[in-house]
This record gives C-alpha cells, structure tokens and sequence, in this order.
C-alpha cells in the first residue's frame, strides 16, 4: 500500500514539477490513500474583488482545472498531460479571503477523451463555492 | 440594453482599474486595450511563469481562463446604464488550439444580452485577430445594485 502511496506522489510531483503555473499560483496537494484533496493557501495576489475581498474567478478556476489535470495525471498511465477541450465553471458562492480545497473525479476515461469534475470549497466542504465540468484531451494526440 | 452615454463616460474611466487594481490580474500582467459600450478588448503577457508544461512552453489554461473572465466581466460593465456590481454566474471555455509560445494573448469580449440581474456575454482569445481563436468563452454574470448607488431608472429586462 505504502509503495503505491510513494508512486502516486512521485507521479503528482512530476506533474507539478513540469508546470510552472502550479508553482505560480501556489498549488498544494495531498494524497490520502486513492484520493486527492489540492490546496490553494490564500495570498493576497488572488483576489480579484479587493473591496469585498474576494477570490478571483480566473484564479478559483484555474485552481479546478488544475486540481482536475492532476487527477487526471494521477490515474492515468499517460506521460503527456491532458489538454482542455473545454471546461464550464459554476460559481455557487462568493470565494472569501480565505484558503481553498478542491477535489476532482474522473468521471469517464475513454481512450482519448476523459471528463472530470471538480468542486472547490473553503470553510465548509459541503458548501461549494464553485464547481468545474471538463472535457481533456489524453496523450499526445492533436 | 440602454445606452447611457454620459454614464459610459464614468465607466470609461473607472473601467481600467477593474484590470489594474485587481491584485490577480495584475499579478498575470494582465492590461486593458481598448472599451466601447458592451465591448471590451485586453491583454496577457507571455510569462514563463505561467508556462503550463514545461516540455512544449505553451501557458497554462489558467491563463487564458482568468483573462476571459476578467474581460467578459469589463464587457458588462461597459454595458451598465446605472451602477451595478457584476459577480461571475459561469463561464463555458472552448480550447481551439494552444497559444504560441513567447506571444501576448488578446482576449476580446461582448455583452450580448442584459436584463435587470443577469447578463451574457461571448468572448474571444487570440493572437492576431478573430479568424484563429484560441479560445472562445460564453459567460454570464448576476448583476447587483450597489448600496448608495441611486437607480435612476425603473427599466426592466
């Protein structure tokens, strides 16, 4: 069990490794077993509402699809990593000042295409403040 | 939509602080180009950074995911005729191809359609123009009336 929880977390930290944007806007994770939960620690260069102190949708959004791609990554046996073919973000409740969870499912995993869904959420899990669909496109193929 | 060119005046110059005083945006480099009533046109610079996999050098879709946002917002702001707060309701983005590596990404916005709490939007990414998109994205926003803004119109949707 351990050897497996070693892997997944060399695999997630190869993915993270080769995205520069992960680092970027601070993107954390932990495994648990076969799950995943992804961090965000609040930092003041995310807000985008500064006068109600409030997240950025691009940066809430960004966050879920990277959660999603990292899931993804994690699951699959695929080297390359996925590409978005399209994605629908759902903002259900203000993001406060405050840090940000998310989780991803995958969904279906074809052969080339797989859909994943992903919730984020801040002081109460069972309160999302936003909700991604996706559609990501597997391997090296155009 | 009410066209209010006076109001629109207003918005003009207080619409580039919605890119420049946004800590986000600005953190991404993010600039507004241009604005007209309903229309709104920015730009993200290339940062490597903000590189999504380091084996191609291409963004992240994050990238392009906030900027469409940002700017379908501005879009609707330019399209108030009285003051109202905008919050992002969804945002659907359709990825055409990557961006290239090592150029600014422009991202084009309208606002089609706006009743009294909820407006539209369509938005474009690109390099150069229209005719080869990186992304499309269509959005809507709820619109709110901001406290001790008065509203001087009883206009419905």
């Amino acid at each position: 069990m351990s050897e497996d929880i070693l892997q997944r977390q060399k695999k997630l930290q190869d993915y993270l490794n080769r995205t520069p944007f992960a680092d970027f806007i601070g993107f954390k994770c932990e495994i648990m077993g076969d799950e995943m939960t992804a961090i965000l620690p609040f930092e003041e260069k995310i807000i985008g509402n500064p006068s109600i102190r409030a997240l950025h949708g691009g940066a809430t959004g960004a966050f879920l699809e990277l959660t999603a791609m990292a899931q993804l990554f994690l699951l699959s046996d695929e080297v390359s990593l996925a590409k978005p073919i399209n994605l629908t973000i759902d903002y259900l409740r203000q993001a406060k000042a405050e840090n940000l969870y998310a989780r991803a499912t995958v969904t279906k995993q074809g052969r080339r295409i797989a859909n994943v869904h992903a919730e984020a959420w801040q002081s109460e899990r069972a309160r999302p403040v936003a909700t991604l669909s996706a559609h990501f496109l597997l391997g090296s193929g155009e | 939509m009410t066209e209010n060119p006076d109001f629109f005046d207003l918005i003009r110059q207080y619409a580039p602080n919605i890119i420049n005083k946004v800590p986000y945006a600005n953190t991404l480099g993010f600039e507004l180009v241009d604005l007209e009533p309903g229309k709104a046109i920015a730009r993200a610079p290339y940062k490597p950074e903000t590189i999504g996999d380091i084996e191609t050098g291409i963004i992240h879709g994050g990238v392009v995911t906030a900027l469409l946002d940002n700017v379908s917002g501005v879009s609707v702001i330019a399209a108030l005729s009285e003051m109202k707060s905008t919050a992002t309701l969804d945002l659907r983005i359709d990825y055409m191809r990557p961006a290239e590596v090592g150029r600014d990404i422009i991202a084009e916005a309208e606002c089609y359609h706006m009743t009294r709490t909820v407006a539209f939007t369509r938005a474009w990414a690109y390099h150069e123009s229209r005719d080869r998109v990186i992304a499309t994205a269509s959005g809507s926003f709820a619109l709110n009336t901001i406290k001790g803004f008065p509203t001087n119109t009883g206009e419905g949707s």
